[in-house]
This record gives C-alpha cells, structure tokens and sequence, in this order.
C-alpha cells in the first residue's frame, strides 16, 4: 500500500487512480485501410477511401494489428479471446469522417491480465505492486482538427483516422501519482519489448486518461471519479492526479461533492479543467457493427503470436540477477529499455566471445561498462562524441584488453575517447597513443628499486609494521611508471621486495 | 426486323455473338426507349455513351474474334444505389446530388467486365428505404402497368428499386440491378410482372453500394425470365476481398444448371403467410403456384415458420438501427450537399445539410434507429429484434429438414396507385411482410410473375431457399415461369 495521503482538515485523504491508455499498434497500415500510418506526413495524404467514410466502402481488419493486441495480451499474461466482435460508438465530429469509431465494447480482443510495477522507497513505491488490467480492445483514432489555418474556418488532418489503437484499461489499482508513473513505465516498456507500440509519447503514439477519485483513508467504498482526457506524458499523469485529487480534497473538505465529468489537463498550469459533465455525456449507441464479422482467433494464429514473443522485461530482469549475478540496480537500469538492453547483449555476447570466457563471468564488468563507464564518457565529450563509432566490438575490444590487464580503467576511459571522436580502433589507439599498462616486471622491478633506496626511512617504517605506507609505496611506483604500470604486478613485486 | 427492346439478357447476347444484330443497335434501341421513357422517370441520369462504349468495344471484340463475356452487348439499367466512377451517385438523395465517385463498385465492375454496358442510373426509394420508389428526392417513378379499369391511375412501381422494375417491364432495360434489404428486389418485380432474385447475403460483395442496413443489403438482379436472372447474377457474385462479409465460396454455374424438373423435391407452404387481409387474387396465385410445383414434380408439405409475425417488426428496428449508424457519414463535411448558415459552427452544419439534405421517410428512419440504439431503450429494442432475427432463422432451419424451398406469396397485395401510402408509413412497411422473413435470414430468394389480377395488374409469387441454394430457387423459378406462361406486359403510354 502506498503511503500517498493528502492532509484535509477533516483528516487524511487517499487516492484511488484508473489509467485507460491508448496505445497506438505498431502498423504499416491502418486498422481497417491501407493507408500509410507513418508520422508526419502531409495533412491528408494518407487517408484511404474508406479513412474518408466514402460512400458504400467497408472495413476490412488488419491482420497485423490484429496480431500485435493479441501479442501484447500476452505479454500482460492476460486472457486472449478466441471469439470478440467490433461495435460502433456512434457520435457526430469533424474529425471522424464515418460519424462512429469502430471500437469493442462488449467483446474485448484481450481479457484480465496484469502488470508488476516494483519497489521503489525513493518514489513512494514501499514494495512490488501487481496491477490488474482488465481488458485490451482494439479500435480506430480520429482524425485531427487544425483551428490555426484559416481565420473563421477549422481545417480536418485525416492522416491519423483509422489508425489502430489498443485501448489499454486498468483495474483502479493505484494509490499514488508514483504508481501511476510507474505504471505507464512499465507498460510502456512492455509494449516496446514486445513491438506493439513504439511508445512514444510525443508523437501521440501513447495517450492515457486518467481516473482519479479520493476517499477517507480507512473507506472501502469509491468516491465519485473523474476522468482527464488525452494526458500525454508520464510526468503530466503524475501532475494530472496530484492537482485532481488535491482539488477533489479541497472540494469534500469544503463540504462540495464530485461531480462525475470529463475533465482536460492543461500542461501549462498543472491544472485539470472540467470539459463535460454526466448530464452532457454523449449516448453512444454502441451496437455490433454489422460491416464486419466478429473475429475468430484459431490456435495456429494464437501459437505463432505466443511464440513471436521475446523475453519480457521481468523475466530478463530475473535472468540478469539470477543467470549473469548482476546487481538488482544495474539489472533494472538494464532491463528499462529495449535499446539498453540491446546494447548491453550485443556487447556482452562480444565481450565474453573475445575474453573467451562465460557471460556470467564478464557480465559486471559490462554492465558497469554500459551503465556507468561509456554514459560518462559520452557525456563527458558532449558534441564532440560521435556514438556511431561506438560499436560492440570496438568495446568489447576495449573491455577485453582491460581484462587481461593490458590497459587499466583509466586507459580504457582514455582510449574509448578517442573511439568517439575518431572510430578508430582500441588496439591500435594503446599501441600508438602510447596507453598500455607496463606488466614488464623488469622495468618495475627497477622503478621499485629506486623507490626503496631513496625512502630508506619509509621502508624501516612499513617493516617496523606501519602497513599503511604500503599505499605510499603504490603510488610512488605508479608515479615512476606515469601510470602505466599493471597495478597487481606492482602490489605483487612491492609485497615481496619489502617483505 | 426484330423490336430489339423486346429482347432479354440472353437473347441478345447470342444475337450479338452469332451477328444477328450488332451491340451497338441494341445499345441505340434501347438508348432510344431510355430517351422516350421521360414520364416513368425511371432513371435519374441517362448514360447513352457508357452503353455504347461498351457495345462499340464487344462487337471489335467480337470481329476480332476475341471471346466475349456472359454480358458481353447487353445493355442493363444500374440502380443509383452502385457508385459508378465519374458517374453521379445519389442513392436518390439530395444530400449526394452531383456526387461522381472516383471508384467503381465490386458488382457494377463485374457486369462491365462481363461486357454489359450502362444505359443510365436507375431511380430508387431514397437510400432504399420505401417500398414504392415515392421517397426519391428525384420524384416518383411511375409503373409502366396500369388498372384495366380506364383510370389511367400513375401506379407505384415498388420499392425500393423501382426504376430498375419500371425500366425492365416497360422494356427500357434488358435487365437491371437492384438491392434488397427487405424485399427491395422482390416487392417491386412482383408489382411490375418481371423476376428478381436475391441471393445469400454475402454473394454480391457490398463494396461500392451505398449502405442502408448493412447485415441485410444483398444485390441482385431484376430481368424479365429466370433464366436471364441467373445469366446476370453469375456475373455480379463473387468472393470479394475488400467486403468482410462476402461469402468466399466459387460462383456455381446456376443458367447452365437450371432444371424445372422438380422430382424428388419438396416445397414448403407456410401456414403462417396465410395473413388477414391478403388480397383474394394473391391467395389464388398461390393455389396456382403449389399446383405448378406439382405437376413438375415437386411434393407439397405444409410447414411452420412460427415467428413470421414478429419479422417485420424485428426488421423495421435492425434496419433503421444500422441506417442510423451508416447515414452518419452525410455530414456536409467531405462530400455533397453542405449547408452551412451564415456564422454556423459544426453543429449548425451538421443540422442544417442533414435536415436540407435528407427526405421525411429517411429521417424517420434516422429518428426510429437513434432510439432503439439509445441507452435505456438498446435492450427493449435492439436486442430483442436481434433475437427474434435469431428465432427466424431457425425457423428456416427446421423447415429446410422437412422441405427444399418455400413458396409463398411476395407481396400482399398489386401494385397500388401512388400517393396511396404515402400518409401512412405503417401501411407502407405491411408491403415487406413476406418478403422480410428471408431477409433476416439472410436466404436466397427471389419473384417470378405468375399472373394478372382481376385488374389486370402482375402478381409475384416467392421461392425462398436454403442458404447457398440459389439452384433450388431459381429452378423452382423456372418452373413456375414455364407453366404460368405469363406472356402479358405494359401497353405503353409513356
């Protein structure tokens, strides 16, 4: 349970948090057309005869889109059911040429599944927390109004219209603005493991309305919700629920009630704003849309979704904890995101090919590489740093010459620099820029020689068991050495020569 | 020389085949009758250069020996209810006056492709909706046949493809499209004395047709012979990808199959058809027909189809309830007729193109599918008529263990003059009542003339059939078209 409360002068409120979040399909085509769904084109240049509702045209389902609910279902562990059926939600809009949004109602694609959000003490999150999901169903986008070309007249964008959409709702599962993040997180990365949606919230491809009502900590009935259209972003969901349940508070303390509305977020203030009420609610008049047959899923095609699906994120975070004994940290920095974790695979598998070594053996090391090392040195380099040179091998070059102890850490920081701003090689960067580590015991032994002779004091005191200097020793030899000298060879041969 | 506008869809495909005649003479003869035929207002735009750009191409195909379609110079009406590219399109609507389509319907593409050309668009009940083709924002066609009483009464031809049934009687047209969505083939064949049939839902693909109710529309063809029907439905049908509910089964070869041999087969006689207040003559016509069915052989079994009396209501809250939805799309905003006041805003719009643009009996219709979808009302309405739907067609489950086919009456009564109707939609709806019940079902069914009244008006007689058995319709079709021997047709005063 989230210790999220809000204090009222009555006393103390907690929040109870809905999300429905429409995803948009992964697709080169629409739902029902053919037409391109690719972002950023031209106002009305991929809109299909039937995108326009011309007269006399059908829909026909897309196979793929299909295809990519029933995966992610899946991947939410949820019921997949073989027999769902279209309906029509009837209203009048510009932007929805047909006058209704082929949608599901009452046959869902995707039954109950669910979600794991985990632990996170600094945000609020005391421990793992399940979310219920209690259906996937697939249906149509509008299109889009534009107000800003013409001084009297709204212009209509009919590009996006008919664009698949998985409209993704959750069970009122959620007790605080963290949990809510965390939830959007986590499907999102779901949904970008398994390529049904590439997330993206700027370009609309992720869009979530957000229910929130708030009762007297102790309750078990709901309050009265409201609903807050179309927030399009994790930190405005965050926002969105803190300043509604605040206002809902504010509203009861003052002995007001909730009024069941539609509400708009308003990214400019934080604020949510009523847009309509019950009473002006639109009837929808769903209804099966008779164009259409309901949609049969055989085990074949149920099969082939089950086995297209990768490793999700939780089973991989457990592998990466289990299997290669990284960090719970640095397994879960890693799992976040499908391009982190591709990195990171990529450039373990060539890591321990070229060490000649067991994934398990190197794995810290390259998570540590991936998620602390090469981060800061990009970082580091700003402009100058050209990431594309940055290939797996070119690391696991680097990875596996400061594994044989050819370079130190600082070497390799050094020569995955010059990687950034040149693409050239590793080897041949410690060869000609001079950073190799000395494991050349002659020449330490002779460093070390030196050192001993001239702190004829220093080494009476280590042998009278002052062990501290043996630091001081280090760090004369190393500074003999400019630092290139393998540290174990050093510590090996100071050990025995100081006895 | 032969009247060419007396022939039907075969004759003169194999008169132009063997060079009896060329298709361009028969696309000018008929191009001539269209031209004459103005008071029937038949057609809502002639289309002479179609026709004869298609005749023109058949007979160089023909001289060069290219193999020609099962259409190939004949001539058909097309109900403007199929999107003709470049073609205005208005399923006699003022809302899509002057709409040209820049595609061409599944089915009217099939009937080019087989090589029939296009006289014109055909004059139809607004949106189909009406069973005597009085909706029209095009004005009322008038029935080529008229009362032998010397009153020269204007009759309604039916509806709602009633300028493809005056077009076909009156001999305008070898042959013409229609669509049934409650009889809207039937109903009007049977008031003009020609035949009609419509197949399984799902045959002729949908796509290009303006809809009305989608899970009932259903093309067809309307000719003057049964053999002439299955000519041309063999060219319309056919699997059609971009229709989800087209049926993905091979056209059978149904002219070449016909066979009013009956032997063996049974037909089904409904008791439940026999209705109060069915006109006398149509009660004797049906004798007629059960007594045809018999002497080709077929055996007659009483049956029971129980839930006939609640089909026509059932169907007047499906079908309204889907139009509702499927008229949506006449916005004013992308295409057709747009009124936009003086400083409207959208919704303005919205009501000021739709009460502009459609007829009384398409917004009754729009107003009686809002409220049966309407929530508190979708229960009452919606989903028991969707139960009923499913009561009927198990009805005709159960007969068809006991039956090949039934036959019953089409309509309950002769074409009746127009304008008699018209003020009461719930008389007008009581046309549908034997036509309604296979349209629910979604069976092939189909009107073949079986005689004139004691007004010398056509009557039809109906043969519905299991799904996907078109042969059994048509042939028992057949039969009754050999022994009615119904020869009568129009005299024309047009």
């Amino acid at each position: 349970m989230s210790n999220y409360r809000i204090q009222g002068a009555t006393g103390q409120w907690e929040v109870v948090i809905g999300l429905e979040v429409h995803a948009q399909v992964t697709s080169k085509a629409k739902l029902f057309s053919s037409a391109s769904t690719e972002f950023g084109a031209e106002p009305n240049v991929q809109v299909s005869l039937i995108d326009a509702a011309m007269p006399g045209m059908l829909p026909v389902p897309n196979r793929e889109c299909i295809r990519q609910a029933v995966r992610t279902g899946m991947a939410i562990e949820a019921e997949i059911n073989k027999w769902s059926r279209f309906d029509r939600k009837n209203y009048f809009y510009a932007d929805l040429p047909q006058g209704y949004q082929i949608s599901q109602l009452y046959h869902p694609l995707v039954g109950e599944g669910q979600l794991l959000i985990e632990a996170d003490e600094k945000a609020g999150i005391p421990e793992d927390k399940v979310i219920r999901i209690e259906r996937i169903h697939v249906e149509q986008d509008a299109g889009k109004l534009m107000h800003d070309q013409h001084p009297t007249m709204s212009y209509v964008d009919l590009n996006r219209t008919g664009v698949a959409l998985m409209e993704i709702v959750s069970r009122p599962d959620m007790t605080s603005p963290a949990e809510a993040g965390a939830y959007i997180r986590k499907l999102r990365s779901i949904l970008r493991y398994v390529g049904s949606c590439d997330g993206n919230m700027e370009e609309g491809s992720m869009r979530a309305d957000v229910n929130v009502s708030v009762r007297k900590v102790g309750d078990t009935e709901l309050g009265t919700r409201t609903e807050t259209k179309n927030v399009n972003s994790v930190r405005f969901v965050m926002q969105a629920i803190e300043h509604e349940a605040q206002r809902q508070v504010d509203v009861l303390e003052d002995g007001g009630k909730i009024v069941q509305e539609t509400r708009l977020f308003d990214p400019n203030t934080g604020h949510t704003r009523s847009m309509r009420s019950k009473e002006d609610a639109h009837d929808y008049r769903y209804f099966p849309d008779p164009d259409l047959l309901p949609l049969a899923l055989d085990d074949a095609f149920l099969e082939a979704c089950r086995e297209s699906l990768p490793e999700l994120p939780d089973a991989k975070r457990a592998r990466y904890t289990g299997e290669l004994g990284l960090s719970e940290y640095n397994a879960r920095e890693l799992t976040a995101e499908v391009e982190t974790f591709a990195r990171f695979e990529t450039l373990l598998a060539a890591t321990a090919k070229g060490i000649g070594k067991p994934e398990k053996d190197v794995a810290t090391q390259v998570a540590n590489w991936s998620l602390s090392v090469a981060p800061g040195v990009i970082k580091a380099l700003g402009d100058e740093a050209d990431v594309s040179h940055a290939t797996a091998e070119r690391q696991a070059s680097i990875l596996d010459m400061q594994a044989k102890g050819e370079i130190s850490g600082g070497q390799a920081k050094e020569i995955f620099e010059i990687v950034l701003k040149t693409g050239r090689e590793p080897g041949e960067i410690a060869d000609t820029e001079g950073l190799k580590q000395v494991s050349d015991t002659g020449a330490i032994e002779e460093a070390i020689d030196t050192i001993i002779a001239n702190n004829a004091d220093k080494v009476e005191e280590y042998r009278g068991g002052k062990d501290k200097l043996f630091g001081f020793f280090v760090g004369q030899t190393m500074k003999a050495m400019q630092g290139k000298a393998n540290p174990q060879v050093v510590n090996q041969i100071l050990k025995d020569k100081l006895g | 020389m032969t009247d060419l506008t007396e022939l039907g869809v075969k004759a003169i495909r194999d008169g132009v085949a063997v060079g009896d005649f060329s298709a361009v003479e028969v696309a000018e003869a008929f191009n001539a009758a269209v031209a004459d035929a103005a008071q029937l207002n038949a057609f809502i735009v002639a289309t002479p250069d179609h026709a004869l750009d298609a005749a023109k191409k058949v007979d160089a195909d023909r001289a060069a020996g290219k193999e020609l379609g099962t259409m190939a110079g004949v001539p058909i009406g097309m109900k403007d209810l199929f999107a003709t590219k470049g073609v205005q399109t208005t399923a006699a609507s003022h809302i899509l006056e002057g709409f040209k389509p820049e595609y061409e319907s599944t089915v009217s593409q099939k009937l080019w492709d087989a090589g029939a050309g296009m006289l014109g668009k055909l004059n139809l009940d607004q949106f189909a909706m009406g069973s005597s083709n009085e909706t029209s924002y095009f004005g009322d066609v008038a029935n080529p046949w008229r009362r032998n009483d010397g009153g020269n009464a204007k009759l309604a031809p039916g509806g709602s493809s009633g300028g493809s049934s005056a077009a076909v009687a009156g001999r305008i047209a070898p042959a013409a499209t229609g669509t049934d969505t409650g009889g809207s083939i039937r109903q009007p064949a049977a008031f003009t004395g020609i035949a009609g049939i419509k197949p399984t839902y799902g045959r002729c693909s949908r796509w290009g047709i303006v809809a009305f109710a989608s899970s009932l529309d259903q093309a067809g063809p309307m000719a003057r012979s049964v053999e002439d029907c299955a000519i041309m439905l063999e060219a319309m049908a056919g699997f059609d990808p971009k229709d989800s509910t087209s049926l993905e089964l091979d056209v059978p070869a149904w002219s070449a199959n016909l066979n009013a041999d009956l032997s063996g087969k049974r037909v089904g006689i409904p008791k439940e058809y026999r209705m109060d207040g069915t006109d006398e003559d149509i009660l004797k016509s049906w004798e007629d027909g059960i007594a045809w069915l018999k002497d080709a052989g077929a055996e007659v079994v009483e049956i029971s189809l129980p839930h006939t009396k609640y089909a026509l209501p059932a169907y007047y809250i499906v079908a309204p309830a889907e139009a509702s939805s499927n008229l949506a799309r006449y916005d004013g905003v992308r295409y057709g007729l747009r009124d936009l006041p003086d400083g409207a805003g959208l919704q303005d719009m919205y009501a000021a193109t739709r009460a502009e643009g459609f007829g009384d009996e398409v917004k009754r219709r729009i107003l009686i599918g809002t409220y049966v979808l309407s929530a508190g009302f979708y229960d009452a309405y919606y989903t028991q008529a969707m139960k009923i739907r499913t009561l009927v067609q198990s009805d005709f489950e159960q007969a068809w263990e006991k039956c090949d086919f039934v036959l019953a009456p089409t309509t309950p009564t002769a074409a009746f003059a127009l304008g008699d109707k018209t003020s009461d939609p719930l008389a007008m709806y009581l046309n549908d009542v034997f036509a309604v019940p296979a349209s629910l079902a979604g069976l092939p069914a189909m009107s073949v003339p079986a005689g004139l009244n004691k007004d010398g008006l056509p009557l039809g007689l109906q043969i519905v059939g299991p799904a996907f058995d078109e042969q059994a319709v048509l042939n028992a079709g057949l039969a009754i078209e050999q022994r009615a021997g119904f020869t009568a047709k129009p005299e024309k005063w047009w």
